[in-house]
C-alpha cells in the first residue's frame, strides 16, 4: 500500500479537465454525499448567523435583522448560563478524568488473564451495557436507585440510611459519572486491547530474562506501548469537553436536581425547542461549537509539541 | 521458557481473577435484576432475596404486553427506520469513500478537508432543527429520521482506508479488461469489502435502534414514534395511562399487575433483540474499531 501511494504521488497530476473526464463516473458517485454535507452540515453552519440576528419565522434566517452581539451580551450576563456552563464542565471533566482510566486499567488487567474462555467471557460481559440505549438504562437506573430499589437494600444492609438518591443534589453527579463509566468502560477498552495484541512478544521475553515480574512488565512494557493510543484518545475526548452526556442527563434529570444537572445541551433544548427562543439558543450552541473546535486544535497542537508527529490526529 | 509461579505472581493472579469476576457481576446484574423482577409476583417484588434470584414465575406482565399495541407499533417503526436508514447510509458512505481512494481524483484534498471539517465544527441543534422543520418541511416525515444522519466523516474514512487495502492489481486487471469505475466499485470493491460494510452497517444500525431525540424533535404524532420514544414515555415520563388501560382490558382491573413488574417486563422485551444478536454484534463491531485504529 505504501509503495503504491508513493508511486502515485511521484507521478505528476494530469490537467483537471482530463481527470474530470477520467473520473466522471466517480464524480456522480460522490455527489449524494457532497449534497448531504452541503445541506445538512454546511447550511446549518451558515445558520449560526441566527445568533447575530433577531430571528422571525416570517422573514427567515436571511431576511431577519442583524442585532450584532445582543444575544451574546444577554447570555453572558445571565446567571443561568454560567450555572449551566459550570455544571457542564464539572460533569464532563469528572467523566473525562475519572472515566479515562478504567478502560486502560481494564485492558491491562484483562491482558494478564491467561485462561482464554474466562478472558473472552469477561470482555463480552463488559461490552453489554454499551448496546443498551440510555432510555432503557435510565429506566433501570431510576428503578435501582428508587426508594424500594436494590441500592437502598444494599445500603440498609450495611447499616446506611435509605435515600431517594436521584432527587438528592449531592449524589446526582456521582450517579451520572459512575453509571456513565459503568456503561462505557468495556467498549472503551477495545481500542486498548487491540493495541495490546500488537505488542512484540520478544519484548516480554527479553524482560523475563532480565528477571522482570508480571507487574514490572505491565508497567514498563505494556503501558508505554499504549501511550500513542492513549494520547490520540485524549485529544479526541478533549473536543467533547462540553458534551456532558445529553441522553443520560435528559432522561435522568428531575426538578429537584435541575440546578446541578442542567448542562449546555439541555439548556439549548429548553431555550430553543421549548421556549422557541431560537436566536439565544443558537448563540449557546455556537459558543459550544467554538469551544470544541478550540479544544481539539489546541490539544492536537500541544500533543505535537510534546510528543512529536506520531502521536497526533493529523 | 520455564514459567515460575512466585508468591507475588499467585497473589496477583488471584486478585485479578476476583476483580474480573466482580466486573462480570456488576455489568450483568442490573439486567438480571430486571429479568427476574419481570416474573415476580407482587408479594416478592420488594423483598430482598427476589432481587437476586427468581422466587416466582408469573407471566401476567408479559400477557399485558402482548396486548399492548404501542410497544409493537414502536417496534415496527424502529425496525423500519433501522433497515431503511442503514441501507441508505451504507450506500452513500461507500459511494463517497471509493472516489476518495484515488489520489488524483479532482479536488480530493479539498473534499476530504470539507468532510473532515464537519467533525470539528457544527451549526448546533437549532440551525439544523429550523432547516428540517421550516425549510425542508420534514415535520412528521419519516425522512427527518433518515436524512440528517446519512453519512459521517468517521465512517467515510474508515471505509476509505479499507478500500485502500484492496490490491491495486485487481483493479488494474479489471481496467485492462475494459471495466469502468462503476463496475469495479460494484463487482470488485464492494464484494471484497464485506467485513467493513458489516461493521460500519452495524454501527449505523445500532445508532438507529437507539435513536429517540429526533422522534422528540420532529415527530408530533405518537403513532409514528419508535420503540425508544415509547419506552421514554413509560419509563422516564411515567405516562402509564395507555398501559394501565391494557391491564384493565386484559385482567379486568387496572391494579391486577404491579407497575414495577410491568416496567421490568417492558425493559426485558425491549432489550431482548440486542441480547439475542449480541454475540454477532460484538464480534463484528469491535472488529471495526481495530480497522479504524489504523491511522490513515
Amino acid at each position: 500500500m505504501k509503495t503504491a501511494e508513493t508511486k502515485i504521488q511521484n507521478k505528476r497530476l494530469e490537467p483537471l479537465g482530463k481527470r474530470v473526464m477520467k473520473y466522471r463516473a466517480l464524480i456522480v458517485m460522490i455527489l449524494p454525499a457532497l449534497l448531504f454535507f452541503a445541506v445538512f452540515c454546511y447550511v446549518p453552519m451558515y445558520g449560526v448567523v441566527l445568533a447575530f440576528k433577531d430571528y422571525s419565522i416570517s422573514k427567515g434566517i436571511m431576511g431577519s435583522d442583524w442585532v450584532g452581539l445582543y444575544y451574546f451580551n444577554r447570555l453572558f450576563s445571565s446567571d443561568r448560563f454560567w450555572e449551566v456552563l459550570g455544571n457542564t464542565l464539572v460533569i464532563s471533566l469528572l467523566k473525562l478524568v475519572i472515566g479515562f482510566f478504567p478502560p486502560i486499567l481494564f485492558a491491562l488487567l484483562l491482558n494478564e488473564i491467561r485462561t482464554k474462555w474466562f478472558k473472552k467471557l469477561t470482555q463480552t460481559a463488559s461490552y453489554l451495557p454499551y448496546f443498551i440505549s440510555w432510555i432503557v438504562m435510565a429506566g433501570i437506573i431510576r428503578e435501582m436507585f428508587s426508594a424500594n430499589g436494590v441500592i437502598n437494600q444494599i445500603v440498609t444492609a450495611f447499616g446506611g440510611e435509605a435515600q431517594i438518591w436521584l432527587s438528592k443534589k449531592e449524589y446526582f453527579r456521582t450517579i451520572l459519572v459512575s453509571t456513565d463509566i459503568w456503561k462505557g468502560f468495556g467498549w472503551g477498552s477495545i481500542i486498548y486491547i487491540s493495541a495490546l495484541s500488537g505488542i512484540d512478544p520478544q519484548l516480554y521475553e527479553a524482560a523475563s530474562l532480565d528477571g522482570a515480574g508480571r507487574i514490572k512488565k505491565m508497567l514498563y512494557i505494556t503501558l508505554p506501548c499504549l501511550v500513542p493510543v492513549i494520547t490520540i484518545n485524549l485529544i479526541l475526548s478533549m473536543g467533547g469537553v462540553l458534551n456532558a452526556g445529553f441522553d443520560q442527563i435528559f432522561n435522568l434529570v428531575n426538578p429537584s436536581v435541575k440546578s446541578v444537572a442542567d448542562i449546555i445541551d439541555t439548556y439549548v433544548y429548553e431555550l430553543g425547542i421549548q421556549k422557541r427562543d431560537y436566536s439565544l439558543s443558537t448563540a449557546v450552541g455556537l459558543f459550544k461549537s467554538v469551544i470544541a473546535l478550540i479544544m481539539v486544535l489546541g490539544t492536537n497542537f500541544a500533543a505535537k509539541k510534546i510528543n512529536g508527529e506520531e502521536f497526533t490526529l493529523w | 521458557m520455564k514459567r515460575r509461579m512466585t508468591a507475588g505472581n499467585l497473589i496477583f493472579t488471584v486478585l485479578n481473577t476476583c476483580l474480573m469476576l466482580f466486573v462480570i457481576v456488576i455489568t450483568i446484574y442490573p439486567f438480571w435484576n430486571q429479568f427476574i423482577l419481570s416474573f415476580a409476583k407482587r408479594k416478592y417484588l420488594y423483598s430482598v432475596e427476589a432481587q437476586w434470584y427468581p422466587k416466582s414465575f408469573d407471566l401476567s406482565s408479559y400477557k399485558v404486553l402482548l396486548h399492548y399495541k404501542d410497544i409493537w407499533r414502536g417496534y415496527g417503526n424502529t425496525i423500519l427506520r433501522t433497515v431503511v436508514g442503514t441501507a441508505c447510509s451504507l450506500l452513500v458512505t461507500a459511494m463517497a469513500s471509493y472516489p476518495l481512494t484515488k489520489k488524483d481524483f479532482p479536488c480530493n484534498k479539498g473534499i476530504t478537508f470539507l468532510i473532515l471539517f464537519t467533525m470539528l465544527f457544527s451549526g448546533g441543534l437549532i440551525p439544523g432543527y429550523l432547516l428540517i422543520t421550516q425549510q425542508l418541511h420534514l415535520t412528521n416525515s419519516f425522512w427527518a429520521l433518515i436524512l440528517p444522519g446519512l453519512a459521517t466523516p468517521y465512517n467515510i474514512f474508515i471505509m476509505r482506508n479499507f478500500f485502500l487495502s484492496v490490491p491495486d492489481s485487481l483493479e488494474e486487471s479489471a481496467r485492462i479488461d475494459g471495466a469502468g469505475y462503476t463496475r469495479i466499485f460494484w463487482q470488485i470493491i464492494m464484494p471484497l469489502s464485506k467485513p467493513v460494510l458489516v461493521t460500519v452497517g452495524l454501527w449505523i444500525a445500532v445508532g438507529h435502534w437507539q435513536a429517540w431525540y429526533d422522534n422528540l424533535l420532529y415527530l408530533q404524532k405518537p403513532d409514528k414514534w419508535g420503540l425508544q420514544m415509547i419506552l421514554r414515555e413509560l419509563l422516564v415520563n411515567n405516562q402509564q395511562s395507555n398501559i394501565t388501560q391494557t391491564v384493565k382490558n386484559t385482567f379486568g382491573s387496572a391494579g391486577a399487575v404491579d407497575e414495577r413488574q410491568l416496567k421490568s417486563a417492558i425493559i426485558v422485551i425491549s432489550i431482548l433483540p440486542m441480547v439475542i444478536l449480541y454475540p454477532f454484534l460484538q464480534k463484528f463491531m469491535n472488529k471495526g474499531i481495530i480497522i479504524g485504529a489504523v491511522k490513515g
